[in-house]
Parts: C-alpha cells; sequence; structure tokens
C-alpha cells in the first residue's frame, strides 16, 4: 500500500479514525444514559427500598410525618387514569384515521392531518392548564352532577360515580390525557393505514364490500400489528405523563372507587411533592416511584417499539 | 335484500361515527387553542417582556422567565444536538445492519418516549445531589438527554436520505468516509439537518417535569447558570396553581408565548421539509 505512506494519506487515515471513534463514542453515550438513569434511580431508591422491602409496591399509606411511604395509590392512579384515557382516545383516534384516509376529501386532508400533527407538539403543560381552568369547572357543573343522579344509582357500576362532584379527579385527569394523546395516536394510525396497498383495498370493493366492510375486514387485519403498536406507544406517554395530569389529578394518597374523586399518579406525586420533600426516606420513596414508573414504561414502550420494527420489516420484505 | 339493507345501514353508521370523532378531536382542540389565545393575549402586555416575575398581588411580567428558557433551551440543544447527530452519522454511515447499531437504534427510541420525568430525576441524581443546589446548567444538561434521541432519529433518517450514488461517487475519487460525510452527505442532507434542529428545539423548549428539580425556579434575574433560573415552564406550572388573579393571568400569557414559539417552529421545520421534498421531486 504505498499510498497510505505518503504523509497526506496517513494524515487522512487518522482522521477517518478519529472521526469513526467520535461518532461511535456519541452513539455508544445512548446506551450509556439508558444505563446512568437505570442506576441511578436504583441508587436513589434503594433506602426506601430497603426500608419498605416489597412492601412497598403494595402498601396505599403515604405519610410523610410518620415516614410510611406505599406506593400503592399512584401506581393505581396511574395505571386507571392511563387505561381511561385509552379507552376514550382510541376509538376516537381509529375514526380520525379512518376519516383522514378513507372518507375525507384531498383538499382537506392535508390541512386536517397537519393541524392533527401540530397540535401533537404542543407541550403537555398546555392541556394541563386548559383542563384546570375550563374543563374541570365545565365536568364539575354540568357532566358530574348527572353521572351522580343518573349513573351513580345504578348497581355495578355505580359505585365509579359517587360522591361530590369536586371537578378535578381520576376522571377529569383521564380525560385530559385522552385530549392529550389524541392527535399522536390517530396520526400514528393514519400512518399504518396508508401502508396498506391499495390494490388489497380495491379487491375488497370490486368483491361488492362497502367502505366499512373494506376497512373492517381489509385494512384493520393488514394493519393489526401497527395500530397495536402505536396504541402502545399512546399508553407509554399517557403513563409517564407529568403535567397535562398533575394540575388536574387532585393529589390524594388514596384509592377511591369513585372516578369522581381526588387520586395521585406516580409522575404527579413526583412533580408534586419531590422540591419539598424533607427526609431521606421521602425523597428515596419518591425516587423509587420513579423507577417503578421507569421499568413500567420501559416495558410498555420496548414491547410497542419490538411491534412497530416487526411491521417495517414486513413493508420492507413485500414493496 | 334485508342483508343488503343492513349491511348498508351498518356502513353508514360507521362511517358517520368516524365522521363525528374527527369533529368531537377538532372541537376538544380548538377550544384548547381558543382559550389559549383568549385567555393568553389577556394576559399580554409590554409588562410581560420588560418587568420581572412579580410577588403575589403586584404588577409584573415574565422577563427572567424568558430569558431562562432561552438559555437553558440553546445551552442544551447545543449539547445535545451535537451528539445526537454524531451517533446518528454512526448508525446511518459505518454502523449499517451491525448488531451494536440495532440496540442502540432501539435504546434510542425507548429514551425518545421515556417519561420527561424520569430525565429530571436522573440528573437531580448525577449532577443537582453532587453539586449540592439546584441549578441552570443542571436544568441545561437535562434538556440536553432529552434533545440526544430526537436529534440522533432525524440525522439518521436525513443521512438515509441522500442518495447511495453520491456516496460512492465521493468513495471512489478516493475520500475516506469522514471526509464524504464532511463535504457531500452533511451538505446534501442540510435542510433535512435544520429540520431536526428546529423539532429538537420545539421539543425541549415546552418540557416543564426535567426541569422542576433542576433548574426550580428564581424570582429574579439572574445569569449565573450556577445557581437557580427562572423559566417559563416551571412559572406557568407555580403561577397557574396560585390563588392570585395576577399570576394566573401571567401564566396564561407566558403559555401562549411557549405555544406559539413551538407552534412557529415545527412549522418551519415543515416547509423546510416540503421544501426539500418539492426539490427531490423536480430533480428525479
Amino acid at each position: 500500500m504505498a499510498i497510505i505512506e505518503s504523509g497526506h494519506a496517513a494524515k487522512q487515515l487518522i482522521y477517518e479514525r478519529l472521526f469513526k471513534a467520535v461518532t461511535l463514542g456519541a452513539a455508544i453515550l445512548v446506551l450509556l444514559i439508558l444505563g446512568g438513569v437505570a442506576v441511578s434511580l436504583i441508587r436513589g431508591a434503594w433506602p426506601a427500598l430497603r426500608h419498605f422491602g416489597f412492601e412497598f409496591v403494595a402498601r396505599e399509606v403515604w405519610n410523610p410525618v410518620t415516614d410510611e411511604f406505599g406506593a400503592l395509590a399512584p401506581i393505581y392512579g396511574t395505571v386507571v387514569t392511563s387505561l381511561l384515557a385509552m379507552l376514550l382516545a382510541v376509538p376516537t383516534g381509529f375514526g380520525i384515521a379512518l376519516f383522514l384516509t378513507e372518507l375525507c376529501p384531498p383538499a382537506l386532508k392535508r390541512p386536517i392531518g397537519v393541524a392533527v400533527e401540530l397540535l401533537a407538539a404542543v407541550p403537555s403543560i398546555i392541556f394541563g392548564i386548559w383542563g384546570l381552568f375550563v374543563l374541570a369547572p365545565i365536568l364539575q357543573r354540568t357532566v358530574q352532577p348527572w353521572l351522580i343522579h343518573h349513573v351513580g344509582k345504578l348497581p355495578g357500576i355505580g359505585p365509579l360515580f359517587k360522591g361530590p362532584p369536586y371537578g378535578i379527579g381520576i376522571l377529569t385527569a383521564s380525560i385530559v390525557l385522552a385530549i392529550m394523546v389524541l392527535p399522536f395516536i390517530a396520526a400514528t394510525m393514519r400512518d399504518v393505514f396508508d401502508t396498506v396497498p391499495t390494490m388489497l383495498k380495491e379487491s375488497g370493493y370490486g368483491l361488492g364490500a362497502t367502505t366499512w366492510e373494506v376497512i373492517w375486514h381489509v385494512v384493520v387485519p393488514h394493519s393489526r400489528v401497527g395500530m397495536v403498536g402505536g396504541v402502545m406507544l399512546g399508553l407509554g406517554r399517557a403513563l409517564g405523563e407529568t403535567m397535562a395530569v398533575t394540575f388536574v389529578i387532585g393529589n390524594a394518597h388514596r384509592i377511591s372507587t369513585s372516578l369522581l374523586a381526588p387520586g395521585t399518579t406516580i409522575s404527579s406525586s413526583i412533580a408534586n411533592e419531590f422540591t419539598e420533600a424533607v427526609g431521606d426516606l421521602y425523597t428515596s420513596s419518591l425516587i423509587a416511584l420513579g423507577l417503578l414508573l421507569f421499568i413500567i414504561t420501559f416495558i410498555v414502550i420496548a414491547a410497542a417499539q419490538a411491534m412497530l420494527r416487526r411491521l417495517e420489516r414486513r413493508a420492507v420484505g413485500s414493496p | 335484500m334485508k342483508r343488503g339493507v343492513s349491511r348498508r345501514f351498518r356502513n353508514a353508521l360507521f362511517l358517520s361515527l368516524s365522521v363525528v370523532a374527527t369533529g368531537l378531536g377538532l372541537a376538544c382542540l380548538t377550544a384548547i387553542l381558543w382559550t389559549l389565545i383568549s385567555h393568553g393575549l389577556a394576559g399580554m402586555s409590554v409588562k410581560v417582556f420588560t418587568q420581572m416575575t412579580p410577588a403575589p398581588g403586584n404588577e409584573g411580567g415574565l422577563l427572567n422567565a424568558i430569558y431562562g428558557s432561552a438559555v437553558m433551551t440553546l445551552l442544551g440543544i447545543s449539547m445535545g444536538a451535537p451528539i445526537g447527530a454524531l451517533a446518528g452519522t454512526y448508525l446511518a454511515e459505518y454502523g449499517r445492519g451491525s448488531r451494536l447499531s440495532t440496540v442502540i437504534r432501539f435504546i434510542n427510541d425507548v429514551l425518545l418516549s421515556a417519561p420527561s420525568i424520569i430525565i429530571g430525576l436522573f440528573i437531580y441524581e448525577i449532577i443537582v445531589v453532587r453539586m449540592g443546589h439546584f441549578s441552570a446548567l443542571a436544568g441545561a444538561v437535562a434538556l440536553a438527554v432529552i434533545a440526544i434521541p430526537v436529534s440522533l432519529r432525524t440525522t439518521e433518517d436525513m443521512l438515509n436520505l441522500v442518495p447511495r450514488g453520491l456516496k460512492d461517487s465521493s468513495a471512489a475519487l478516493g475520500a475516506y468516509p469522514w471526509r464524504t460525510v464532511l463535504s457531500v452527505v452533511y451538505p446534501a442532507a442540510r435542510s433535512g439537518l435544520v429540520t431536526g434542529l428546529l423539532l429538537a428545539i420545539a421539543r425541549i423548549s415546552g418540557e416543564t417535569a426535567p426541569l422542576l428539580f433542576t433548574a426550580l425556579n428564581n424570582q429574579f434575574w439572574s445569569t449565573d447558570l450556577n445557581a437557580p433560573m427562572a423559566n417559563l415552564p416551571v412559572v406557568i406550572f407555580q403561577f397557574a396553581l396560585s390563588p392570585y388573579q395576577d399570576w394566573q393571568n401571567l401564566a396564561w400569557g407566558g403559555a401562549l408565548i411557549i405555544t406559539a414559539s413551538i407552534l412557529v417552529l415545527s412549522v418551519s421545520a415543515r416547509l423546510i421539509l416540503a421544501l426539500l421534498q418539492s426539490n427531490r421531486g423536480s430533480n428525479t
């Protein structure tokens, strides 16, 4: 290799190695960040976990005065608000995606699509203050009294809608969360629906199927994996969402049967209490909550990514 | 016959439900933007941009918070974006198909959707606890950590759009990959990279949770990076939850400022990308 012997080429080779090393280092840093997050959370949570043991996740008590902490109420609040939000947002998002891909006049397709995507960029704190100042009063005056009077007396689901209309609480937080993840879910589903080959849909129409039948029997089965992936990604967002929830959840560390009662979630507990936490055990318990949230969201997001990846591979495999 | 009617009925029913869903979604989102604009404009005045955050009952503005947000966002993006861009370069140019890059890509996507409050706790543990106090620097690092995955993702996507033939031509002239990347690939992907940068800035400038226990807040004018610094999201959070009308008005004003800047950033990013695509379309 005579070329490398000349000084210029040797310098080039050094630059090449240097550049590659720098980019590799930056890429490895991503792994280190995730590792660092895990290690620092475990270290911070360790005093609380050692003190309370596994009971930490099974106890409802949360008492800074007596230094008794348990994560059950925040876990319950996180799971219930996220699931309720998905219950509201997934069918609506599905409807919007369907409208955008199958029904929308072409002239409106881009404007509505762009509006949906831009709204996904609105910071979550905006949804939070809107929930507190606009949505909560409306719910308190109209929807909640109606629910208490009519649904609250029914056997079975009645207890879910009992108690005074606070305005803020689990239900309000779920609605705000649903509105927040809605653009995201609608945009993901639309992208997934767009990957369905036109040929398949045309074949359905050719057999005399109605639009709905084509959607239900062709589009949905074809995009099942991607839809589930998108929904789980939305769920991951809902689980970890802090600001939209903190404003309207009420921050009460207890588990109520009623969805109208105030509650708390993992992220809103941390946001509300962390800077005011006095004492090592209190701080450590809040970090332990963070660790739990990290584990839960990691599992959900990883599963979602795995599904979306499978979809991508399939799309590459059959162009 | 009856079956045909019920099929058509079901078709009409579900399609109208889909229209209702779209209407409902758009109505909610219009309601939010409408409230934001009307309340925000009511809370807006010259004072918002010229005075400091006030004590309850006093008049004041958001100048220190706007300054703090700008400083921390710029500092965060100037740390996070280059790291993300370099890592994205590795994935697109060196690590194609390798196992390591598959893992990194996966972890990056997890970080991309990880709750930002977790990043706040992480930075609290490694910086705030060590230094013994809250600081603007810690806030900026937290924002940088959030910007890295965004920047990595867009960089990789944009570099992958650069035609293979361009890179091959450069290699055929005897250029090493680093030279190709710097002199051919980056310039070719310039507008895409700018788009990614704008999106990353938009992403971090509205973040509240990671700043709550890193930068904290500061009622006064401060340019000291080693001390707590005011910032719009945390000020909005505190003022909106306060019982004082003046503070709530300022919170709405701040919310409008943040949302408007983020929308401007996102729209510009989109325009650049649209221009890029139309250029590409006319070339081929």
